[in-house]
């Protein structure tokens, strides 16, 4: 490269961007990598000091966070018929049998019901109400999407009591639905907002087109808008669901049993037979994977959808 | 096709009023004109018959028939958009189906793909069927929107200003296929533009829109040689009319204040001394700009004359029209 460029940046200022981004993405990742890396420890392992970089893996984490075991007594164990499966062998190992499978797994499937399915009503319902904001002459429109914010603007616990005895009254308490409609009803602003303004930047004419084309309003929607909107539909849903996934508060207060969802119940593995950090370590890269996976599905959209319009064509 | 007729239209957008009063019948099977400057109430027209705005007042027909109730879809009207408006995520050959595949019209897909193919060889895009809309250049995509209602056999045809971005080439090639394709199908068509050479060569009829109102309707000779105005006037021919003070010339009646020149309306020879202060060779005609006391005014002579700056002449009006001082024509 010879001479000096506006467009064009130099190799040293290259470099340089490069070494701060890097070392950016490496700060950022370690807590994820350091989770990931406790999960396959053995538990000596995970609480050495200096920390192991260096390991031998297992899969005693997860072993321990998909089942329940007991302690037997040495001649016990000496009369048992051989392990059969290797996750047996680890635990016989330790001198303990597997009684059952753990509740983990039950756990993880409601986060995936609840988050999928609020995300789901969240952004269906926000995509209808946000293309007639959008669109229709609604009275007193500004007022109404000042107060849709506006239910964002307290902290959730600020509503956990009246909504917990609400719940309770109403038969939801410790319901996937009761769930599925609180998340709903707290990303619903979000989604609203967010969906307005990408559907602002759709120019009208296409719906007009479609409209003289021979379609109806709805099937000019469905068929024009909708296509249109996939980036801010994605980016909205990621959102939402990020949300919902994580959401710790009206999760504890709200759910113990039947619809627990996973961040309440990762905490207590903590407390069944001492401090098993591999276990939980387990237990949080497997609750880290379906946002990771799904946002990944929806990269392509998310990185024009992340910067809200700003450099639609 | 349909005769399609505008009675006593009037449309507001807040204290803006974009038509005022319009009646207008655009007969079956002719080719109508609307000219105009920005925001004399063209595309509102466009707008109020296709269905996608609704008249503050006044009736409008199709066929006979009022469709102040029914949707654009129901009016089976097609528009092309000045600003293209074809659908971003669809290829070239979804742009041009999609009207055919309506669930007003259903159309098998053997008979979508024999139209398509049709239209898109009749504007030069075959080649760029599978592209994305968004792939194609101003002009290929101002084709594909005409594309897009040429494809339909609708009751009339509405086109804001769609040669507006090609090429002078391809503007005269596709001035000639509509007017070809209007002709054979014989269509309805109700065309907004700005270029006198559309109106001229296409048009069967000629509507002018001066802030909302229509002040004049008829045939491009009509409306050439005998505006009603000074604005009528000057809408149509290049170089514009010349308008002079009336009293630069001897004989004008009572009342003129202006003269109206058109610049092939002018003699050379006799008359009233001017002097060529440019001469503007445009190889198959010359323009020469004269003035004659402090006033400018062009006119037309052979490609090559021996006119130069500096010269003087004399010239006589041909066929001049007078206007009274608000502008309108003295008959």
């Amino acid at each position: 490269m010879s001479g000096f460029s506006i467009t064009e940046p130099s190799n040293r200022t290259k470099w340089i961007a490069g070494v701060l981004v890097i070392s950016y993405a490496l700060i950022t990742i370690m807590p994820l990598l350091w989770i990931i890396a406790t999960g396959f420890k053995s538990p000596s392992d995970s609480i050495a000091y200096p920390p192991k970089v260096v390991f031998q893996p297992t899969l005693e984490g997860y072993v321990n966070l998909f089942t329940t075991q007991t302690r037997i007594t040495p001649d016990m164990q000496d009369k048992l018929q051989p392990p059969t499966t290797w996750y047996e062998e680890i635990v016989r190992d330790k001198g303990m049998v597997i009684a059952g499978p753990s509740r983990f797994g039950q756990r993880f499937l409601n986060s995936v019901i609840i988050g999928f399915g609020s995300t789901f009503f969240s952004v269906f319902l926000g995509t209808l109400a946000a293309y007639a904001f959008s669109r229709f002459k609604v009275p007193i429109k500004d007022d109404l999407l000042f107060f849709i914010l506006s239910t964002r603007m307290m902290p959730p616990i600020a509503v956990a009591i009246p909504i917990f005895l609400m719940f309770r009254q109403l038969g939801l308490s410790d319901t996937h639905l009761g769930m599925i409609l609180l998340y709903t009803a707290v990303n619903l602003s979000l989604s609203v907002w967010l969906l307005k303004g990408f559907i602002d930047e759709i120019p009208l004419e296409y719906e007009e087109a479609a409209l003289i084309d021979g379609y109806t309003r709805f099937q000019a929607f469905y068929k024009v808008v909708l296509p249109q909107a996939a980036t801010g539909i994605a980016s909205t849903a990621i959102f939402c669901l990020i949300f919902a996934w994580n959401e710790y508060a009206f999760a504890v207060l709200l759910t113990s049993g039947t619809a627990q969802t996973a961040p309440p119940f990762i905490p207590t593995i903590i407390g069944v037979g001492g401090q098993d950090w591999p276990a939980v370590a387990a237990g949080a890269t497997i609750f880290l994977m379906p946002v990771m996976i799904f946002t990944i599905l929806l990269r392509k959209h998310l990185l024009r959808g992340i910067t809200f319009g700003a450099v639609r064509k | 096709m349909a005769e399609v007729s505008l009675k006593n239209i009037s449309k507001s957008f807040g204290k803006q009023v974009a038509l005022d009063n319009v009646t207008m019948t655009v007969p079956d099977g002719s080719f109508v004109v609307l000219l105009g400057p920005t925001g004399a109430g063209k595309t509102t027209t466009l707008r109020l018959i296709s269905g996608l705005d609704r008249p503050d007042s006044g009736q409008i027909l199709i066929d006979g028939v009022d469709v102040a109730s029914l949707s654009p879809a129901q009016r089976d009207v097609a528009m092309v958009f000045q600003q293209y408006s074809l659908y971003p995520h669809l290829s070239v050959r979804d742009n041009l189906a999609f009207p055919l595949k309506s669930p007003v019209l259903r159309t098998p897909p053997d008979e979508i793909n024999r139209k398509v193919d049709e239209v898109a060889a009749v504007l030069q895009i075959s080649h760029k069927l599978d592209n994305k809309a968004t792939e194609l250049s101003g002009g290929e995509m101002q084709r594909v929107s005409i594309g897009r209602a040429l494809v339909r056999n609708p009751q009339i045809y509405l086109m804001d200003e769609p040669l507006s971005s090609l090429d002078a080439k391809l503007r005269s090639d596709l001035r000639i296929e509509l007017k070809r394709i209007q002709a054979s199908l014989g269509a309805t068509l109700l065309y907004v533009t700005h270029d006198q050479i559309e109106a001229m060569t296409m048009a069967t009829h000629v509507g002018v829109l001066d802030q909302g109102r229509l002040v004049q309707f008829g045939t491009p000779r009509q409306v050439y040689e005998d505006p009603v105005s000074i604005y009528v006037a000057s809408r149509l021919g290049s170089p514009k009319i010349n308008i002079l003070p009336a009293d630069l010339f001897p004989d004008a009646p009572a009342g003129a204040v202006n003269i109206g020149l058109r610049p092939e309306h002018i003699h050379i020879g006799a008359g009233v001394q001017a002097t060529v202060v440019r001469v503007e060779h445009l190889g198959d005609q010359t323009r020469l700009h004269l003035e004659i006391s402090g006033t400018l005014l062009i006119t037309l002579t052979e490609a090559h004359t021996t006119l130069t700056k500096g010269d003087s002449i004399a010239i006589t009006p041909e066929n001049p029209l007078y206007f009274n001082a608000s502008g309108d024509r003295l008959k």
